[in-house]
């Protein structure tokens, strides 16, 4: 067995046990909600450059309710494997799975994303941008506007319901964006870095509307972020990421309670726990970002 | 008006002020061109009379018929070829010399093709028209963000209503330039065509009129054919600029 098959098989295992956790935690249901095993994702080579593997293999199991986040380093395959989970790509070998069924070419009913780019229609209006799921789904007019009514108020888009993208700043785009999503209840939300585009105090903010959302509807969350102190103030667990091809290097548990907020980041246990992850990030994004090691 | 709006008035007035000038003070024969004042009085006579109302409907229906057939014609196919990226790189270098071919040269295998009514010049139009809605659409198609695409496929979207609810939308202002050029194209296909064989239309007339140096009705023809087309052109730039400035930072 290589090294990097008795990582995964301990990550696994590892995963398993973190399983048992969660499912014993208060608040937290016992099923497994999204499955990874053996995931891996080689890009296909393309003129000139050769093919690339970008992840894995990885194996992990997301239990239902639970606020999971991943950070790594630059182009060490988070996205890819947000990617994967939501049937935007298919893994090139292994299989995911979400709510027991595999993830097979398209999007599962109940998954919801939020991209880390600018994802707003900018031919539609804030109120039609976050409607546009709902219409979709063909709902009611008078429950779209009594959902999307809710979502501006509570993103703070109260005043801008009529504007057009282009007249918001980037971090109010990226909040219609989040209420794009939220509206459509999703049981499984994915999270590409959302709040990048957010000033630190408004990042803050967001991430106590966040988790009171996710206490509120129950939904499994994804979270990819680069920012290790959002992860460690938002997640319940966090995968750490080894650079390309990206497999978990650890799964920490942070331990917080269901009812934390933006003010445990002032928590000893909190410095702690970026603390940890930057001791395991230090030398895979010096590797990610090409550094010869004697630079280190 | 605006510093602007003042110059381009007079990038208008001052060149037509100065022709006026020049056919009144004699300058300029009246055998080659009447003052602007005259093309306008005609015009206004002419209208008033309704003599060639036939054939400006005859060519304003045809140009209308070959404008909505491009737009159409020209969307569905883009959307195609750039969802068969192996057909769209074998059509790519045709498309960017196809308007190096003489549309005219073929008036008349048209002639064959379609008869002796309208349908030649419709033809003429449409070919000289369709090939700008294509390249344009295929360009904004080109530069449709992919999460926007991503998007549309987390809400489940089939791949026609991505085509008609994002891809399209999203490549809106560049399909607006397509469709501006695809106006003025069918007019100069249209009028030019009925230059060549047709019996009717604002292009015969002014070919008629030409032939038989009548410049009392070839001029206001003339200026009936710059009014129309820049009276449409201006409409689309305002809508389009309505539709742009939603989109503006």
């Amino acid at each position: 067995m290589s090294s990097a098959d008795s990582m995964n098989t301990a990550v696994a295992e590892a995963g398993r046990r973190d399983a048992e956790w969660v499912a014993a935690a208060p608040g937290v249901a016992a099923a497994v909600h999204v499955a990874l095993r053996d995931v891996a994702r080689v890009f296909p080579p393309r003129g000139t450059q050769p093919a690339l593997h970008a992840l894995g293999p990885i194996d992990l199991d997301l239990i239902k309710g639970e606020f999971f986040a991943v950070v790594g380093p630059s182009g060490c395959g988070k996205s890819t494997l947000l990617d994967i989970i939501a049937g935007l790509v298919p893994p090139s070998s292994g299989q995911a799975t979400f709510e027991g069924r595999p993830v097979l070419g398209q999007v599962p009913d109940g998954v919801g994303v939020v991209f880390q780019e600018d994802a707003s229609f900018p031919w539609l209006t804030v109120f039609d941008n976050i409607a546009f799921g709902l219409r979709e789904r063909k709902r009611p007019e008078a429950e779209i506007k009594e959902a999307v009514d809710y979502a501006v108020g509570f993103m703070g888009l109260s005043d801008f319901s009529g504007a057009y993208p282009a007249q918001l700043s980037g971090g109010m785009r990226q909040r219609v964006c989040i209420a794009r999503t939220l509206v459509m209840k999703p049981r499984l939300i994915l999270l590409d870095e959302p709040f990048g585009a957010l000033d630190q105090q408004t990042r803050l903010l967001m991430g106590d509307e966040l988790l009171r959302l996710w206490r509120e509807t129950g939904a499994t969350i994804l979270l990819i972020t680069h920012a290790l102190d959002e992860a460690a103030m938002l997640a319940d667990r966090i995968g750490v990421m080894s650079s390309r091809p990206g497999t978990f290097l650890e799964i920490i548990r942070t331990g917080w309670s269901r009812e934390r907020d933006s003010t445990i980041v002032s928590q000893e246990s909190f410095g702690r726990l970026t603390s940890r992850m930057w001791t395991l990030l230090r030398e895979q994004s010096i590797r990610s970002i090409g550094y010869a090691k004697g630079h280190a | 008006m605006s510093k602007i709006g003042l110059v381009r008035t007079a990038a208008i007035v001052l060149p037509v002020g100065a022709l006026e000038l020049l056919c009144r003070f004699g300058t300029i024969s009246p055998i080659t061109i009447i003052p602007p004042s005259e093309m306008v009085r005609s015009l206004y006579f002419i209208l008033l009379a309704g003599q060639y109302q036939a054939d400006i409907t005859a060519t304003l229906s045809n140009v209308l018929v070959s404008i909505v057939a491009a737009m159409l014609a020209g969307l569905i196919v883009a959307t195609l070829l750039e969802s068969l990226p192996a057909i769209r790189r074998i059509f790519d270098p045709l498309f960017a010399t196809y308007y190096s071919v003489p549309i005219y040269a073929f008036y008349p295998l048209m002639i064959v093709l379609f008869g002796l009514g309208d349908l030649p010049q419709i033809a003429i139009g449409f070919l000289l028209a369709v090939m700008a809605v294509i390249i344009n659409t295929l360009n904004g198609l080109d530069r449709v963000p992919q999460v926007l695409i991503k998007v549309s496929r987390v809400h489940r979207l089939s791949y026609l209503k991505i085509a008609l609810q994002v891809r399209l939308p999203s490549a809106a202002p560049y399909i607006f330039t397509g469709f501006k050029l695809a106006v003025a194209y069918s007019f100069v296909g249209i009028i030019g065509a009925e230059f060549i064989t047709s019996s009717r239309g604002i292009g015969y007339q002014i070919s008629y009129a030409y032939n038989n140096f009548d410049n009392r009705l070839m001029y206001p023809l003339i200026l009936l054919v710059l009014v129309v087309v820049t009276t449409v052109n201006m409409s689309l730039y305002v809508w389009e600029q309505h539709l742009l400035a939603r989109r503006r930072t």
